[in-house]
């Protein structure tokens, strides 16, 4: 994508060129498909486009909410169970048996199952105290499910550390969680940021599943648009507002990535 | 007067593999003592367990007279006294010089942040390092990220520090800077424990040399007794190709 370089007027221009080149045969090969003309009709109607544009977005605004407050919580959850596995010494055995049944267990259930079975499971135990709400047990599923796996990337990032700083630091007299506190963790965390943002890509996406339990979130609302207006539009619009979510958060990743490697290539020329 | 460190009957064992077979080892107050012998013969190890970082398999370590091997001691108390430098630095690299060398005094001993760092600008001062306390490790060469750590060891205030091969791990030409470092700290009456290769050095900078072999001291006296007229044929076979090397 990127074109640089000492010919850089030369390496845009034929970037340029393919590009433009690859897009004429797509649009090619798919407008001269035989059923073409009806998949025109049925996805890509410019007034239904239009009239989702001023609905969906509203929607989507709680796919967003959802979002954001997964995150936020799975970012802390999925630290303490790292960190409860990487507890060392005997009398921990309990807690890491826990942090590890636990990521195991999340990874391996679909996503869906977990927010079927707590979104209806959940409400149904008519415990008093406990919130009903759908949209309450659909973010507490995805926390459950994301926090497994965000957990085991911080644990590669803790585990990525030389345990030399480790050494470094207890010989200062820093007790073991001012070590983890103040050189371990730091260290780490910036070394998996890049994965991190990847699980976090994920999630965006399937904030879509909520709705399985009942809130019109984005995904929601453009099926009650194709159901009302028997075309599927609605599906584009929404499909566009993910991507457009999405992007931003791409491309720090791999701005964080390249950084990251930066940042190796500095430190292995100055050894 | 106490001893400023007194090792009895140390042994330390590996898996069942013992590297340390039995050492006795006293340092009065402002003796430098240097530790040689060659790759394996247990030096590092010591000074580890002198820190605390290993723990003995038996025999006791006693600080000013407390015994710090014993279970009810605080480590983290006991590892703040005891400054201790590696021979790959470990410097922090997330962190500033100064940042590196004011966490422990801030975290551990709870001193300000200005506080911490004035005098953590005025070791880097005495180490001709005050320009760097902006810096990151990976911005020094290895004999200005050596003395960093050298400097993050002494803002602790330790009554003993332990150098371990401190020099090893640098070009020929830092060595120098280093080594004038811990010249410095002799002089100004650091009580120090050192694993060395630099024969020169300890020749020079040590009250006392001891040889280890095999996880036992071999052989211990002055500088100029044990390099110029070693008693034990393994020290002689040792210093012999020790100068066959070149290296005094």
């Amino acid at each position: 994508m990127r074109a640089s370089g000492t010919s850089g007027g030369r390496s845009i221009l034929i970037a340029l060129a393919s590009t433009v080149l690859f897009a004429v045969v797509v649009v090619l090969v798919v407008s001269n498909a035989p059923g073409w003309p009806e998949v025109q009709r049925q996805f890509f109607n410019g007034g239904l486009f239009r009239e989702s544009l001023g609905v969906i977005p509203e929607a989507f605004f709680l796919n967003v909410r959802i979002f954001l407050i997964a995150e936020v919580v799975i970012l802390v959850f999925a630290l303490v169970l790292a960190i409860l596995r990487s507890l060392e010494g005997p009398v921990f055995f309990p807690l890491r048996a826990l942090a590890i049944v636990y990521a195991d267990f999340f990874r391996g259930i679909p996503t869906i199952l977990v927010i079927y079975m707590l979104g209806f499971g959940a409400p149904a135990l008519q415990i008093s105290g406990i919130p009903r709400d759908p949209l309450f047990w659909g973010v507490v599923a995805l926390v459950l499910v994301y926090s497994a796996y965000v957990s085991e990337v911080y644990r590669a990032g803790i585990e990525s550390v030389h345990p030399s700083q480790a050494a470094a630091a207890r010989s200062l007299g820093l007790s073991r969680a001012q070590a983890l506190r103040f050189v371990i963790l730091p260290q780490a965390v910036r070394r998996v940021m890049p994965p991190l943002l990847n699980d976090f890509i994920g999630l965006q996406k399937d904030t879509a599943l909520v709705a399985l339990l009942g809130p019109v979130e984005a995904f929601r609302q453009s099926q009650i648009e194709v159901a009302a207006n028997f075309n599927y539009t609605p599906y584009l619009v929404t499909a566009l507002l993910f991507v457009l979510l999405t992007i931003p958060l791409a491309r720090l990743t791999d701005w964080l990535v390249a950084r990251e490697r930066r940042s190796r290539l500095a430190l292995g020329a100055a050894r | 007067m106490t001893d400023a460190l007194r090792v009895e009957a140390l042994r330390k064992s590996f898996n069942g593999t013992e590297v340390l077979k039995g050492i006795d080892l006293i340092l009065a107050e402002h003796e430098v003592v240097c530790l040689i012998g060659a790759s394996g013969s247990g030096k590092s190890t010591l000074l580890r367990c002198v820190n605390l970082t290993e723990p003995v398999t038996s025999g006791r370590i006693l600080v000013e007279g407390e015994e710090i091997t014993s279970p009810r001691v605080d480590a983290n108390r006991v590892r703040r006294n005891i400054g201790i430098v590696f021979q790959a630095f470990n410097l922090f690299p997330h962190m500033t010089v100064l940042e590196n060398i004011t966490l422990a005094p801030r975290k551990v001993l709870g001193k300000p942040k200005a506080a911490a760092e004035g005098e953590a600008l005025e070791l880097l001062d005495r180490f001709g390092l005050a320009d760097k306390a902006e810096e990151y490790p990976d911005r020094l060469s290895g004999g200005q990220q050596q003395r960093a750590a050298i400097v993050r060891a002494l803002a602790m205030r330790p009554r003993l520090m332990l150098l371990d091969e401190v020099t090893s791990a640098l070009d020929p030409e830092l060595v120098g800077e280093v080594l004038g470092v811990i010249r410095e700290l002799a002089e100004s009456g650091m009580t120090m424990l050192i694993a060395t290769h630099e024969m020169s050095f300890a020749r020079e900078i040590a009250n006392r040399v001891c040889f280890l072999d095999a996880g036992v001291i071999l052989e211990e006296g002055p500088p100029e007794e044990i390099f110029s007229a070693p008693a034990n044929p393994r020290t002689q076979e040792f210093l012999r190709r020790i100068i066959e090397a070149g290296r005094l």
